[in-house]
């Protein structure tokens, strides 16, 4: 059930969007497909929808095959980053746009948009215009238009990509509470890792149309399947012939069994963190490492720019081999 | 205001007005105070002359209907344009402008050599099926409808690129079909170009004179548009009834574009 | 040493259009018709007029565009419309800088000013270009029956071209660019010339190119107002209507065809010069 999509493949003119994307949707999870832009994330979810036409393969939403159902058939919620806002239509009329598609009583769709305003925290902007909205306004206001056709599935391409930060911050905590209050099978698409990391239940990178893996967000983090997912999900450095995550180095003023010994060249101070740049001695590797500590292990330690210090990886940390 | 107010920008900003007021404002002004010289007497007269009022009846006619053949065209010629991909949309699209650059005595000597009822291609045989074009009311209106066809194309296509698939996805993806999907968001949305699209068609029709001139055979109250008239009675020494009928013909077009151009809400230049 | 993400190959790449979508059936049905529709009113008919010019051979082509009095026409045609081009380049660009840049009361008139040569009818506009500036001037210029009453004419109907394409592109114009400019130390020439005009030059010429094809086949506003003499104020229309008129359509279709051609050879010649401008900028 959920979502089952088989030997996916498209193109557009001679480039390839998506080459046999196979992959299986559980019912009622948060989703996220992540990837650098222009990967083909987008493309799926597009495909999902009936946006796009695949070149073949096929689409089961719920069990029914609806690779050949139009868009408007196949009860398919989707947001959209630019949110798509009926510009002419105030925010309540927005809302009820597919219900009264539907021809449901007039009644029942005033009812259902006041329950999804509640649940967007727009009761006071009903009567307003989307140009009369912030940015997140109106994206809650598309989600609730989304949501109230009751749709199989709910699909966000890159639904926060066009707020700044801070809002982006506060609808991410809010989808995620949202969508444990409404469980409906959800498929989003970001290019931002620690998004996808903090919201989702399950992620799917995708590259170059590809699928490099799937996995939970722990998963993917610790266990990563190639370099690409490594790098992508966080930042790396490389420590003698390993890939490793800048927090997950162990290092010391003391001589101690080491992977390689440096010099601190460069100390740059971020908030609780202090990001260290180490200038190898090893003439064969001289790419300077990164090492990032916290401010209190720093001061712990004792170090200093200038320091002569020994690094190896953290206990329990499985470095990837480059 | 952005920047400071210089010298030139008074400069430019009366150069500008000048020019206007000499070229456009007084001339326009002047017809006006003929056609009130001597009071209501210019348009009393014009409209208890049989001619000059059926002359009015048929231009209303012919405007209505091309106009009405013009915005269902346009509607569905932009839409192919913007939303669809075939082959020859480019040459299409670079064709349709083309009746704004050919002189109107042109387009009356192409429609007489297609229309024409002895000489034209196909003016025979549809005269000889029962239906007169040329120097009848349908052959005034093919030379209307020529004329003033690309207007509404030309307000509706930029329109229509500007505002994107996005609203139309959405719509769809809400369960709206195509039909639903157009006339509850894609004609709101282009709602005002296709109002002023249609305001332009309908001053152009009513004031189309060239290619009228050549295929209606000018024959007073019976072919003879308001245009028409306004030439006959000018040069008749009726100038006070080509004044009131100029009047007239002028009063509906530039109040049409007024009205327009108030009602027309400012451009929301970020909606999002 | 961080790795950094490597953008996708392919990812730069434009992709093909979205928005646009192949042929429906009901949309093929609709473009069917539509093509249809256009080729009965605009198409055949203009052919028609290229094939009648053809069709009297050569020679009736060329004894037409020698007659003294059609190369007349011609002549006044071309070089008023190119005169009455050349100062709408420059006054429609003032206009549209001054509708766009400037802010003061009754700059909404002025908006509905520009729009009335294009909704007025021709012969209207003929008749109020008359009232000023005819035998009864209040201000006592009388161009009537005169070179100048034919310039006159052309510059009222084709006011609007040049500033209505401007105008948009002047509004989309990023003052941010030329603040950039000036913060780079260009001054307001430099500004004007290496970044603005440029910009501008694509819209300009396309007006320019609108009103020298409306100028060169304007009729309706000259009627009252020239006088039609021949071998003084008549134009190409007319000329036309005269062969028309007495029957001669081989005549007539040789004029239109090169009427056609001009505007043809104008609107890409000046399209070909835009491009030279905007690459060399």
């Amino acid at each position: 059930m959920g979502i089952e999509i088989r030997g996916i493949n498209k193109f557009f003119g001679d480039f390839v969007a998506l080459e046999d994307i196979n992959l299986s949707i559980p019912s009622g999870q948060l989703t996220a497909l992540l990837g650098p832009s222009g990967g083909g994330k987008s493309t799926l979810l597009r495909i999902i929808a009936g946006l796009e036409s695949s070149d073949s393969g096929t689409v089961e939403i719920e069990g029914v095959d609806t690779t050949n159902v139009p868009a408007q058939k196949r009860n398919v919620g989707f947001v959209f980053q630019h949110y798509a806002a009926f510009k002419h239509m105030t925010v309540a009329k927005n809302i009820a746009f597919g219900l009264e598609i539907r021809k449901r009583p007039k009644d029942e769709v005033k009812d259902r948009v006041q329950e999804l305003l509640k649940l967007v925290h727009l009761e006071q902007w009903s009567d307003r215009l989307p140009s009369q909205l912030s940015g997140g306004q109106r994206q809650r206001m598309a989600l609730a238009r989304a949501l109230a056709i009751e749709p199989s599935v709910l699909l966000l391409d890159e639904p926060f990509g066009a707020l700044d930060a801070k809002v982006r911050k506060e609808l991410r905590d809010w989808l995620r509470r949202l969508h444990d209050e409404v469980h409906v099978t959800t498929v989003f698409v970001t290019h931002d890792q620690e998004e996808a990391l903090e919201v989702s239940d399950s992620l799917v990178v995708i590259n170059e149309g590809r699928i490099e893996q799937i996995g939970s967000p722990d998963d993917l983090y610790d266990r990563p399947a190639s370099d690409f997912v490594l790098s992508f999900l966080g930042p790396v450095t490389r420590l003698g012939d390993h890939l490793i995550r800048p927090h997950d180095i162990e290092i010391s003023r003391y001589e101690q069994a080491a992977t390689a010994t440096g010099r601190i060249t460069r100390w740059t101070r971020v908030g609780f963190e202090i990001r260290l740049e180490v200038t190898p001695d090893d003439k064969l590797h001289p790419d300077p490492i990164q090492v990032v500590v916290t401010r209190a292990e720093a001061t712990a330690l004792g170090l200093h720019e200038g320091d002569q210090v020994w690094l190896r990886p953290q206990a329990g940390v499985e470095p990837v081999r480059a | 205001m952005r920047q400071p107010k210089t010298t030139g920008t008074y400069v430019r900003r009366g150069l500008v007005i000048a020019y206007l007021f000499l070229l456009v404002a007084w001339p326009v002004s002047l017809v006006v105070k003929h056609t009130f010289d001597g009071g209501l007497d210019n348009l009393q007269t014009a409209l208890s002359d049989p001619d000059v009022v059926f002359a009015l009846q048929l231009t209303v006619y012919v405007a209505v209907w091309a106009v009405v053949i013009n915005t269902i065209f346009g509607v569905g010629v932009s839409l192919l344009l913007v939303r669809y991909d075939f082959p020859g949309r480019g040459i299409l699209s670079a064709l349709i402008d083309l009746p704004l650059s050919v002189s109107p005595i042109v387009v009356g000597l192409a429609l007489l050599l297609t229309y024409g009822s002895t000489n034209g291609l196909l003016g025979p045989s549809l005269r000889d099926a029962g239906i007169q074009v040329a120097f009848a009311p349908l052959g005034i209106i093919l030379a209307t409808a020529f004329v003033s066809l690309p207007l509404v194309i030309r307000e509706l296509v930029p329109v229509l690129h500007e505002i994107g698939t996005d609203q139309e996805q959405a719509a769809r993806s809400l369960g709206a079909g195509p039909w639903q999907t157009f006339r509850r968001i894609t004609l709101p949305s282009v709602k005002w170009a296709l109002v002023y699209g249609v305001v332009l068609s309908l001053a152009r029709s009513l004031g189309e004179f060239g290619a009228v001139k050549i295929m209606s055979g000018n024959i007073a109250g019976q072919t003879q548009t308001a245009t028409l008239s306004v030439e006959e009675k000018y040069q008749d020494f009726q100038q006070g009834t080509a004044y009131a009928t100029s009047f007239l013909l002028a009063l509906i077009a530039v109040a049409a574009l007024v009205v327009v151009s108030v009602l027309r809400p400012k451009e929301n230049p970020d909606g999002d | 040493m961080t790795t950094e993400i490597q953008p996708a190959p392919g990812a730069t790449r434009k992709r093909r259009a979205r928005s646009a979508t192949s042929l429906t059936r009901s949309s093929g049905i609709g473009l069917g018709l539509a093509v249809t529709w256009f080729s009965l009113l605009v198409l055949i008919p203009l052919a028609l007029v290229v094939i009648q010019s053809a069709d009297g051979g050569w020679q009736t082509f060329r004894d037409t565009l020698t007659n003294s009095q059609t190369a007349a026409a011609l002549r006044l045609t071309v070089t008023q419309a190119l005169i009455v081009t050349l100062v709408n380049v420059m006054f429609g660009t003032l206009i549209a800088w001054v509708l766009v840049r400037d802010h003061f009361w009754g700059k909404r008139i002025l908006e509905v000013i520009i729009d009335i040569p294009f909704a007025l009818p021709t012969i209207v506009a003929g008749l109020v270009l008359l009232s000023l500036y005819g035998p009864d001037s209040p201000i006592g210029i009388n161009v009537a029956n005169t070179e100048r009453s034919v310039f006159l004419a052309l510059l009222f109907v084709t006011l609007p071209f040049v500033v209505r394409t401007v105008e948009p592109v002047l509004l989309e114009l990023d003052p941010e660019v030329e603040e950039a400019a000036a913060s780079l130390g260009a001054s307001r020439f430099t500004t004007l010339r290496r970044i603005l005009l440029p910009a501008l030059a694509p819209a300009i010429t396309a007006g320019a190119a609108l009103s020298f094809a409306r100028g060169i086949s304007e009729y309706g506003s000259l009627v009252l107002l020239s006088g039609n003499l021949p071998n003084k104020t008549e134009v190409a229309s007319v000329r036309i209507l005269t062969y028309i008129e007495n029957g001669n359509e081989a005549a007539a279709a040789s004029v239109a065809v090169l009427l056609l051609g001009v505007a043809l050879i104008a609107i890409i010649l000046l399209q070909v010069l835009t491009n030279a401008v905007s690459r060399r900028a």
